[in-house]
């Protein structure tokens, strides 16, 4: 019945550390995963975010054992799992497909995975599982007789209950209605803080990843753009990515032109934007800096020129929209495209209209600095044989295409 | 699919269709028509003959009575027979489903990355049926003959006696059943297998099942509809089979199956009513088999 291969007998004391050194997945004709490494405290909760495609998936297989990396180390609790089998690995995953028995009821679903482990009370602990995705109720159903978000809840707890040192959830929660969602964040959260059990979450929904986890890692094209707290992602964004993935940003792209010791001053088609040093990636050369639309000020007419703000404008507003909370307004200044800007609904008189004109400014400690170059790979392949007029012509050009997209 | 008639997984997640429609009688009568005229009334034709009395004028002619004596004087005469035909045709499909459910799990899961490969050997295990039935099974007469290699290299390392063969053995006979409808056996598990969502498998073996755990709670379970099919698809044939086990082919006098007494009632010996009275007790005692193995396999449990 039971295996001596596979962990025996009682659940995870705590959760355990898990560390990607160096991993590289490739599939025939394509590289998923390029040089991954990755540190994953015992205990934590963390997210790891990023769009469709970039390999997410493929980085929980890895860990889980259902793919063999082309190169690197994975170790778990300070042991290398490398070469250790999917069934004999203390980790659980809640798959994206569910992958839920279909030939099981819903209760020997959810107890598989303690009877290949020789626990006693199995069936019971299953309900027990049930109950916390509140689906108790169905246990003797089969999976096809649920609906898709009742099965994502079963998948869960058929991993969950086995309370693994670590647990892979690949996009748990995206089946689920707003209302349910919110309350299985809450739900998982609790489960992970209580037992102190790893979590690594994975999903493309930001907002999610920003409201439970403890650290968040943006991904895109099979590396880690960033990592870190979800605040400090957000606030200091390190590349466009991130900025534009993790909420919304304005970026400008410019050469710096002056510096003093704690900041400097980028010129971005004829606007003279300030950024700390301290907030800056890179500090010379052709730099791209940006600010986010709610940390930017409108005003109906130029302001005083004050240190410590960077000022645009003039501009028109050319879209409003109204969400209740707060007013996203469009606004198109020359030269820089379209700037976003979210505004507090905190009076009702200072709504401005499509086709007003406005300034825009925001505090300099807001701006950071980004470490692409700017503009990546369509300028640096075209630059080599143009003259420099050119090349101020084709910045302008992806600046604005860039502004366009976002 | 065909090849899974005998399995009901798909009925239970669909609609039932509740209005009754004349139009749907309407299109249902040229299959009713052939039923009644190809099966239903061959069958009260042998119910008929097989109650029948000999004519006590004219020797070898019978007459229309209710002799039900036929069937006890058959299963007496022929128990033998026909529990030697349960117990080869039992034989043939434990030995076919050892030999079709590894070969179909390898066209239908591990060649899966390979569609041509797959497609390939899926022609490979049909392309015997482009060959005669009774040609296939002469030629292994010929390979098992006494002239034959497979005896020759068997004599010459003293396994088989001088002048004995295999042929008209209980292997030979039970060999050249299997051989036969392995393919019977192996299409309907390969088309449940090739359907197997693999990352079931995946979430066994991360819910610490090892392979052999897996293989037994989640692959055998799910391709029980097609091992069921395939096991009914090959007893049922293979208990009524008359070429494996008679002389001209495989067999010998010592491997006479109930086939062969039903052919030579019929065609030799001219007994119709005892040739009937089997045919019909063949008959009812696979329908029996297969309600009881439908039943037990409790189609329910199938999904
Ligand atoms: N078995 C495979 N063979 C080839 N390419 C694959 C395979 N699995 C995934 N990929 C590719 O790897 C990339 C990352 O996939 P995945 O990890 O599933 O992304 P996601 O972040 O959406 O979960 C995708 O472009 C996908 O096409
Ligand atoms: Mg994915």
């Amino acid at each position: 019945m039971t295996n001596n291969d596979v962990p025996q007998g009682g659940f995870a004391e705590a959760g355990a550390d898990l560390e990607l050194v160096g991993i590289t997945k490739r599939f025939p004709g394509f590289t998923a995963i390029e040089e991954l490494d990755l540190t994953i405290p015992a205990g934590s909760f963390f997210a790891l975010l990023g769009p469709s495609g970039c390999g997410k998936t493929t980085t929980l297989r890895l860990i889980a054992g259902l793919e063999e990396p082309t190169a690197g180390r994975i170790l778990i609790g300070g042991k290398d799992v490398t070469a250790t089998k999917a069934y004999q690995r203390p980790v659980n995953t809640v798959f994206q497909s569910y992958a839920l028995f279909p030939h099981m009821t819903i209760l020997e679903n959810v107890a598989f995975g303690l009877k290949r482990r020789g626990i006693k009370n199995a069936d019971p602990l299953a309900h027990e599982a049930l109950r916390l995705v509140e689906l108790d109720h169905v246990a003797g159903r089969k999976p096809t007789q649920l609906s898709g978000g009742q099965q994502q809840r079963v998948a869960l707890a058929r991993a969950v209950v086995n309370r693994p040192a670590l647990l892979l959830l690949d996009e748990p929660l995206g089946a689920l209605d707003l209302k349910l969602r919110r309350q299985m964040q809450v739900e998982l959260k609790d489960i992970q803080s209580e037992v102190g059990l790893t979590f690594l979450h994975v999903t493309h929904d930001q907002e999610e990843a920003m409201t439970m986890a403890d650290t968040v890692a943006v991904m895109n094209k099979g590396r880690i753009e960033q990592m870190g707290a979800p605040q400090e992602l957000y606030e200091l964004p390190h590349t466009a990515f991130v900025a534009k993935f993790l909420g919304q940003s304005n970026l400008f792209s410019g050469d710096v032109v002056s510096s003093s010791s704690t900041s400097m001053v980028v010129d971005a088609a004829g606007t003279k934007i300030e950024v700390p040093l301290a907030r800056a990636q890179r500090h010379s050369g052709h730099v791209t800096v940006g600010v986010r639309p709610e940390k930017v000020s409108l005003h109906d007419s130029e302001p005083k020129a004050a240190s410590g703000r960077n000022v645009i404008g003039p501009g028109r507003v050319t879209d409003v929209s109204f969400s209740g909370v707060s007013t996203q307004y469009e606004v198109t200044v020359p030269q820089h495209g379209a700037i976003t800007v979210f505004v507090q609904n905190t009076s009702i008189s200072s709504l401005h209209r499509d086709g007003d004109s406005v300034w825009l400014s925001w505090s300099v400690d807001h701006a950071f600095g980004l470490a692409d170059e700017a503009e990546g790979e369509p300028v640096s392949r075209f630059h080599a044989d143009l003259d420099t007029s050119m090349i101020a012509v084709q910045s302008r050009k992806d600046l604005e295409a860039e502004l366009e997209e976002a | 699919m065909a090849f899974t008639a005998f399995s009901s997984s798909t009925a239970a997640a669909e609609p039932v269709v509740r209005r009754k429609s004349r139009v749907a009688l309407f299109l249902l009568l040229p299959g009713i028509f052939y039923l009644i005229l190809f099966f239903v009334t061959p069958l009260i034709s042998l119910i008929i003959t097989s109650l029948q009395a000999p004519d006590p004028l004219i020797f070898g002619q019978f007459v229309n009575a209710f002799n039900w004596q036929n069937y006890a004087i058959v299963i007496e005469t022929y128990g033998e027979q026909a529990v030697r035909s349960a117990g080869y045709a039992a034989l043939a499909t434990f030995f076919a489903l050892l030999i079709g459910f590894p070969l179909a799990y390898f066209i239908g899961i591990t060649l899966r990355p390979y569609p041509l490969l797959q497609s390939l050997a899926l022609v490979l295990v049909i392309a015997p049926f482009f060959i005669s039935f009774l040609l296939r099974t002469l030629a292994w007469k010929q390979i098992f003959s006494t002239e034959g290699p497979v005896s020759g290299i068997l004599s010459s390392i003293g396994i088989l006696g001088p002048g004995e063969s295999i042929t008209g053995t209980t292997f030979s006979v039970v060999f050249g059943l299997t051989y036969n409808f392995i393919p019977f056996m192996t299409l309907p598990i390969y088309a449940t297998l090739v359907s197997l969502d693999l990352r079931l498998l995946e979430a066994g073996n991360d819910l610490y099942g090892s392979p052999a755990t897996t293989f037994r709670t989640v692959t055998l379970p799910l391709s029980a509809a097609g091992v069921m099919s395939g096991t009914l698809l090959t007893f049922i044939p293979a208990a009524g089979d008359y070429i494996n086990a008679s002389r001209e082919f495989l067999g010998s006098a010592d491997t006479t199956m109930i086939g062969n007494v039903i052919e030579t009632n019929f065609l030799v010996l001219q007994n119709f009513p005892a040739a009937a009275a089997l045919s019909l007790l063949l008959m009812g005692f696979i329908l029996v088999l297969v309600a009881v193995y439908v039943k037990r396999s409790g189609t329910e449990e199938l999904l």
